[in-house]
């Protein structure tokens, strides 16, 4: 075999969102050396698409927020499942992650008297998002990228990691990967890898992910040895753009609705109001009334009901529709023009007035957007500590959408980008004190990249097979169909069958052309990721027998005391994308008391 | 549903030619979206970028009939009856078909100085609305890099690409250079390797836009000013400077420069 490109670093980043590479600078930071792999160019990561805000209690509009009640919205948000210490730690930090920014460059949008703005959103009980108009994602990447290039660490772009890689001892020890541009592998070795790789949407025929979006993090920690929690929690936003057609899924960002924006149906009714859970009824208006005077004045009256967390907007949107009042085109209506100024929308929403315009021929300021639940993000992930990121699998790291325990069942808007640069930063230590404690070999084993590059050329060599698109279209509608926003047992038990047979199609597949950027080819590499996951999706929502955030089970619509005690962990038998998966019911650790406390307060 | 034609280049440094793709179309579709019914059909190895597919990653830009656009972003029914060419940006290399080689972008992002701000404060930096305002809208930028595909002197000249930013650069200068918190002075480095000069106020870059930041009138014009006034007068420029700082921050002295 031809000898293969290889590059040596202390910390391997896989994943150049928020998370992967504020944990490269904090790495840098500390004197070691350190590559960061994306497998798009720099700056196009799903980061960059975030649009309403980052959540950090500063209390710079209601001087009333602080970590506390942060802490306490995103455990009810999660249902309880979260893993309590970094939800604490993240309601902690992210007041002080967030001012950090603005030292490297970031721009908020500001308060009168010259602090970060901040803007309501679901589910977060005080005025909480920093925010740069409704561009805020472009804001971080773009202030985290210029920080990473001024501080010269090495960028490989849009080269892919098919395979992580680990030394006789089971311990991480680097990646190998793929250029894109021209097709040619290259390993890296490596005594620490932090995951960053982001989220999982695309096995979702509707969803507001890009291609990047297969969990191949997810799948590679799993195939490494590492256990994935949380799994069946995925979140549905309510609401994704849903026509014309071809934009269907794309973002609405919650924004609308934090600043006014309220649902309807075909009726004209404002029905949120018949939606409101037990568990938020002394928080939420009862009248439109009342809800109207709170965007103003908190204290003047309860939340609106449109900013109920996700989970519980999405299935209203959902019943709504299957009632036979929604929308035109299999959706709602959200109306912000009926009840702010053209002006105010424009500057406060700017490019969803344009996303609006350009692609659907609507005016915002003047009409009603059509919208409906769209496949966004993923809760569940790889289990990692709380302090340190660190997984199960020595030297291996995780932070980011790739990493579960801060959501649990359901993840508070704005939640994401505080978590990217709060888990970020603590993974970019985490891997350094791990290295200083002695860390890893480096020493990969010669015959794990053998195997991984043989497997990403079996494609070209079949003489006819499977097209990876066809493959990854009947996937997209099999997850639509049977593991979407409502489960049922009989449906999950099916889509494994169906995972199944879809896996023996993977074996089968005929790549066109040749290896210089080929989107066919670097889909057929995608697809072992998106198995695994969409696996191990389906197996944690079947054995969730319970109703729970981002988790419905029309066979069992309820929330179970039981069950929220317990995460479901998985791990892999062989190491295998195709092989078999073990899941578990883990007791939930016991809540500190002061913790607790905080909890009751609330109720 | 009706039909359309993709007269699409195909092809890497060695050389190509157009392909024509005929495929069906429905209401409301975007370039890209056709772009995605050939590769999973025809041509699964048709090269292309994308990544949000709503005009905020900046990674689709081609050109279109010969003009730089974003494919995620351009509706088929505002274009021409007839079959639309695309082809790879032009002043960038070819990797493959759609896919050009952009690091000549990433080369001038790594040659800006970066912002040096005064120590912050423990309650974090104080700034007004209005004094964030103008470095805002350059931060709009989504690096589709469709300005420098335009600016003549890149475009026709590969040799001015070693001393010129670009468009897109000098909003990033500008950017900083109005920056409330930055205390770094970097007129020499505008003036002297940027290749400011090299402009001539064309506007091309401005028309091409997509998040319609005023390239020209709000970064390339100002600049022009202050680094020539700087040149020329620099207690001009130092006045000029200090008072941007003193007036956006008169009541804070989180944001006077560092002495
Ligand atoms: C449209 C949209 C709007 C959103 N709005 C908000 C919001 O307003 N507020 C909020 O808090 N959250 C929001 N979110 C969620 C949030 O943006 C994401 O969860 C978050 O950005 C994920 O960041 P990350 O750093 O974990 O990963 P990402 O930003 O997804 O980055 C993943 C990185 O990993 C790389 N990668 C993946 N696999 C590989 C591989 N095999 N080899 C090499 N590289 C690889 C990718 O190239 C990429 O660089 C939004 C999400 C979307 C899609
Ligand atoms: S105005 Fe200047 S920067 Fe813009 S296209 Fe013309 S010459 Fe290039
Ligand atoms: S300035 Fe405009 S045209 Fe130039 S790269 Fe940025 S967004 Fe694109
Ligand atoms: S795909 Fe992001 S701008 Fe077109």
């Amino acid at each position: 075999m031809t000898t293969i490109e290889t590059h040596d670093y202390d910390i391997l980043i896989i994943g150049a969102g928020g998370a992967g590479r504020r944990a490269a600078s904090e790495a840098q930071q500390q004197g070691l050396r350190v590559g960061i792999i994306t497998k798009s160019l720099l700056g196009k990561a799903h980061t960059v698409m975030a649009e309403g805000g980052m959540a950090a209690a500063m209390g710079n509009v209601h001087s009333e927020d602080n970590w506390k009640v942060h802490f306490r919205d995103t455990m009810r948000g999660g249902k309880y499942l979260n893993n309590f210490r970094m939800a604490e730690l993240h309601a902690k930090e992210a007041p002080e992650r967030v001012l950090e920014l603005e030292q490297w460059g970031a721009l908020f949008d500001r308060t009168k008297d010259g602090k970060i703005l901040q803007r309501d959103f679901g589910g977060h009980r005080y005025a909480r998002l920093a925010h740069v108009g409704d561009r805020t994602g472009l804001e971080l990447i773009r202030t985290l990228q210029q920080k990473v290039v001024s501080m010269d660490i090495d960028v490989y772009m849009e080269c892919k990691v098919l395979k992580l890689l680990k030394d006789s001892e089971g311990t991480i020890a680097g990646a190998v990967a793929y250029w894109r541009h021209n097709g040619e592998f290259v390993t890296f070795s490596a005594k620490s890898v932090i995951l960053a790789t982001g989220g999982a949407g695309k096995s979702w025929k509707f969803t507001s992910n890009s291609w990047e979006g297969t969990g191949d993090g997810h799948a590679m920690a799993l195939w490494a040895g590492s256990e994935l929690m949380d799994m069946e929690a995925i979140q549905f936003h309510p609401t994704g753009m849903v026509w014309p057609l071809s934009v269907r899924g794309l973002l609405v960002t919650e924004g609308v609705r934090g600043d006014g924006g309220v649902l309807r149906n075909s009726l004209g009714e404002r029905f949120m109001f018949n939606y409101v859970a037990p568990m938020f009824r002394a928080e939420t208006a009862e009248t439109e009334e009342e809800a109207d005077k709170w965007y103003d004045d908190h204290s003047a009256g309860r939340r609106p009901p449109e900013l109920l967390p996700r989970d519980e907007v999405s299935r209203a949107i959902n019943a709504e529709v299957k009632a036979g009042r929604g929308s035109p085109h299999g959706g709602v209506f959200l109306d912000i023009a009926s009840r702010r100024s053209a002006e105010f929308i424009r500057r406060r929403l700017p490019s969803m007035y344009h996303q609006f315009m350009e692609l659907a021929g609507v005016d915002i300021t003047r009409e009603p957007m059509e919208i409906g639940p769209t496949c966004h993000y993923i809760m569940g992930g790889v289990k990692v500590d709380a302090e340190t990121a660190a997984t199960k699998t020595p030297g291996l790291f995780a932070a980011g959408e790739v990493a579960a325990g801060l959501h649990g069942a359901n993840r508070l808007g704005g939640n994401s980008l505080s978590d990217l640069i709060v888990f970020g930063k603590r993974a970019g230590e985490g891997a350094v004190s791990y290295i200083a404690a002695g860390g890893g070999s480096g020493k990969f084993k010669q015959s794990d990249v053998d195997t991984a590059i043989a497997e990403a050329l079996e494609p070209f060599d079949r003489a006819e097979g499977e097209n990876p698109y066809d493959i990854q279209r009947d996937l997209q509608d099999m997850m639509q169909a049977n593991v979407g926003i409502i489960r049922t047992g009989d449906e999950l038990e099916f889509a494994l069958g169906e995972l199944e047979k879809l896996s023996d199609r993977v074996r089968k597949i005929k790549v066109k052309g040749g290896r210089a950027y080929n989107p066919g080819w670097n889909l057929a590499t995608d697809l072992p990721s998106m198995i695994t996951v969409s696996k191990c999706v389906a197996m944690g929502a079947l054995n969730r027998k319970e109703s729970r955030g981002g988790h419905t089970r029309n066979d069992f619509p309820e929330p179970v005391a039981e069950m929220g005690t317990v995460n479901f962990t998985e791990t892999s038998k062989d190491g295998k994308w195709d092989g078999a998966f073990k899941i578990e019911a883990r007791p939930i650790p016991t809540i500190t008391p002061e913790l607790k406390a905080l909890l009751e307060e609330a109720k | 549903m009706s039909e359309i034609t993709m007269r699409v280049w195909r092809g890497d440094a060695n050389g190509g030619d157009f392909e024509s793709y005929t495929t069906e179309r429905s209401d409301g579709e975007v370039i890209l979206d056709v772009i995605h019914r050939i590769q999973a059909t025809e041509a699964p190895d048709l090269a292309c970028r994308w990544n949000c597919k709503a005009g905020k990653c900046g990674s689709c830009a081609v050109e279109v009939n010969g003009k730089p656009r974003l494919m995620c972003m351009t509706r088929i029914d505002t274009l021409p009856e007839g079959p639309v060419t695309l082809t790879p940006m032009k002043t960038f290399p070819i990797i493959r078909d759609l896919v050009t080689d952009v690091s000549f972008n990433y080369v001038q992002a790594k040659k800006v100085p970066a912002l040096l701000p005064p120590p912050m404060p423990a309650e974090g930096y104080r700034m007004f609305q209005e004094d964030v305002e103008r470095s805002q809208e350059f931060r709009k930028c989504i690096e589709c890099f469709m300005c420098q595909d335009v600016c003549h002197v890149i475009r026709d000249h590969e040799e001015n690409k070693e001393n010129y930013a670009g468009p897109r650069f000098f909003i990033r200068h500008a950017e900083l250079e109005m920056h409330p918190l930055d205390t770094n002075d970097r007129r020499d480095f505008v003036r002297e390797e940027a290749g400011l000069g090299m402009c001539n106020i064309t506007k091309c870059c401005t028309e091409v836009c997509p998040e319609h930041i005023k390239i020209t009138d709000n970064a390339i014009i100002p600049l022009k000013e202050r680094v020539v006034d700087a040149h020329y007068d620099p207690v001009a420029w130092l006045g000029r400077k200090i008072l941007r700082k003193t007036k956006t921050s008169a009541t804070d002295a989180a944001v006077q420069p560092a002495p």
